[in-house]
């Protein structure tokens, strides 16, 4: 389970990261999203991996530590809010630049530099 | 139980939920609200600071439970530091934010008052979970504040700086569940006991999720590698939030500052003084960087934004090197450049407003209205920020440069530090030399007036550099305590002995 487990995590961050590098925010957006879910799935892991258990102490001989579910329901609710107003800014960037490049429109900011000069 | 340790944090919450509800309401009322918010933080922080100055750790457990189960609020000299200079700085930028910058926006209140409770939250928490909480509370209302006003020029700035702070918050987790997993613990004052018994491979481990956790600070704090997306972002905000960023900064110093002397402090074992040999040397890059930028700036906007980077620099490098006297050197200059560079952003909005089409940008143009004022104030600013007496920004230079002991180290900090304080000089001379003399024949024709309440705002935060110099005994008093407080680890760790609430019965 360790190694799957581990895959996975390995897995996901390693394409959110190059998903990150992206030029389009759209990558990007989706980059940082399989990023978040990595890195909740690693901290879920921080509290060791057991199936069957129960996260109450004295219930059983072992338990799972359930400090970090807490952790991971809390990262979730952050992630998922930071990542709509990820999306959001995207949107407006698109609809300011008509382009979706992460620095803007390009050809569109040569044009005003020449227009200014 | 202290309760009074909930009300920074509490004060601007209710007033910025009021904020929320009342976005239609007259401007006039929610103004008036707002800026009583403010003040009223402006008082509470200084009960707090009083309260703090006997030296003793005053803690608040939330609902009851005891450290290290529950979350607690912890207030020393430092966090008590750091809330009166937010305090203090958000109030000017608040009353500058009343001349007109709060328009256009309905929720602009909302946000700036969230913005405060985060950064209170940040420095009042002692769990290293719930930093990360305040991190992203005043981040998001920071994506807000950064995105308020019109046009959309701040477009693309904002994408970058939140795709990065987005990123830093997944590393911060990602060391946060690091440190966890070895030492079961994220409250402060435990990992402090827990840390120094950690041995073998679990040091290592340790040692990572330290050292990730210092690359995320060092992103919020703008150290070099990580500095790129702060000239940009903080020159296109509008004055007072640019103002209010001037803080932003401060809280990745402030954490490196309670998590690496109170964790990694000198006696946690294997880890002890982790990664302050690496901090040392990016410091004084960071700092001949900004000076470099700051060379090269062509508006006075992004000349503030880069003086930014050259304080988090002047900065760090005495905090690397970590001696009680260092330490409270840059506690004393952090006070003094914070409030400098915030005046600083909210002169080059004044200046901008009286030049027409020119802006603040650093060119020729025909001469702006109330030059002999804005000059003044930009004189003022650029003395104090280069570091020449008589202003604040000089003694605070001069504890730091006073604080090394001789060795290579003091020759690179003081080499890097008079060096770049002379090119810093070059470059205000520069910008205001020809912004406010070398003009050309013609007159400003879209000039706004000089509203009333942004002159004495920018004026006032200008005058505080004054302010601290006439308190500098006892302000230097309160760093010096300050700084033998963070560096007695022990007594932060009874903390964990703070009585609860019908104990005792």
């Amino acid at each position: 389970m360790e190694l799957v487990f581990a895959l996975v995590i390995g897995a996901l961050t390693a394409s959110g990261v190059y998903l990150l590098l992206r030029a389009r925010t759209f990558p990007v957006v989706v980059g940082l999203t399989l990023l978040s879910y990595g890195v909740n799935l690693f901290l879920f892991a921080s509290g060791r991996l057991a199936t069957g258990q129960q996260p109450i102490l004295g219930s059983s001989a072992s338990y799972a530590d359930p400090l970090p579910q807490a952790l991971v329901l809390t990262a979730i609710v952050i992630g998922f809010a930071m990542t709509a107003f990820v999306v959001v800014l995207s949107l407006r960037n698109l609809a300011d630049n008509q382009d979706d490049h992460v620095d803007g429109n390009r050809k569109q900011d040569e044009d005003s530099e020449e227009a200014k000069q | 139980m202290n309760h009074w340790l909930t009300a920074p944090v509490l004060i601007p919450l209710l007033g910025g939920i009021l904020q929320t509800f009342m976005g239609y309401a007259p401007i006039a009322l929610r103004r008036t609200l707002a800026l009583a918010t403010t003040v009223l933080l402006v008082a509470t922080s200084m009960v707090l600071l009083t309260m703090a100055d006997d030296g003793s750790y005053r803690a608040y457990a939330f609902g009851n439970w005891q450290p290290p189960f529950g979350i607690v609020l912890v207030l020393d000299r430092l966090a008590a530091f750091m809330l009166v200079m937010t305090s203090v700085l958000a109030l000017l930028a608040h009353i500058f934010s009343l001349g007109g910058a709060d328009e256009g926006n309905r929720q602009f209140h909302t946000l700036f008052l969230f913005q405060l409770m985060g950064l209170n939250i940040a420095f009042l928490t002692g769990d290293l979970f719930n930093l990360f909480v305040a991190f992203e509370v005043l981040l998001i209302a920071s994506y807000g504040l950064l995105m308020h006003g019109g046009g959309t020029v701040r477009t693309v700035p904002g994408l970058h700086y939140v795709v990065l702070n987005l990123v830093g918050s997944s590393l911060f987790l990602i060391s946060v569940g690091m440190i966890y997993s070895v030492t079961g613990t994220l409250n402060m004052a435990d990992l402090a006991v827990k840390v120094p018994q950690v041995t073998g491979e679990n040091a290592l481990l340790v040692k990572a999720g330290g050292m990730m956790l210092l690359v995320v600070f060092a992103l919020k704090a703008a150290v070099l590698p990580l500095c790129f997306w702060l000239p940009k972002a903080y020159a296109s905000a509008t004055a007072p939030v640019a103002a209010l960023f001037a803080i932003m900064t401060k809280v990745g110093i402030y954490a490196i500052i309670r998590v690496y002397f109170l964790v990694f402090g000198d006696d946690a074992g294997e880890l002890a003084n982790l990664g302050m040999d690496w901090l040392f040397p990016l410091a004084l890059i960071t700092l001949a960087m900004g000076v470099m930028g700051a060379l090269g700036a062509d508006n006075l906007k992004s000349l503030t934004a880069w003086q930014v980077i050259i304080s988090v620099g002047t900065l760090l490098a005495p905090i690397a090197l970590g001696s009680a006297e260092s330490l409270s050197a840059a506690l004393f200059y952090m006070l003094s450049t914070t409030w400098i560079v915030a005046g600083l952003f909210l002169v080059a909005d004044l200046v901008a407003s009286q030049r027409g089409s020119a802006g603040d940008r650093i060119i020729t143009a025909p001469m702006m209205r109330h030059r002999t004022f804005l000059s003044v104030l930009f004189m003022i600013g650029a003395v104090a920020a280069a570091g020449l007496p008589p202003f604040s920004g000089f003694f605070g230079k001069l504890l730091i440069l006073m604080s090394v002991e001789p060795g290579p180290q003091m020759a690179w900090l003081w080499g890097t530090i008079l060096v770049g304080g002379f090119l810093t000089l070059v470059a205000y001379s520069r910008a205001g030399s020809i912004v406010f003399w070398r003009t050309v024949d013609g007159h400003v024709e879209t000039a706004r007036p000089l509203k009333g309440t942004t002159a004495v705002a920018a004026g006032a935060m200008i005058a505080l550099t004054v302010v601290i110099v006439a308190m500098a005994g006892p302000i230097n008093r309160y760093t010096e305590d300050t700084a033998a407080q963070i560096l007695d680890t022990s007594a932060y760790i009874d903390i964990l002995q703070t009585p609860m609430v019908g104990e005792d019965d």
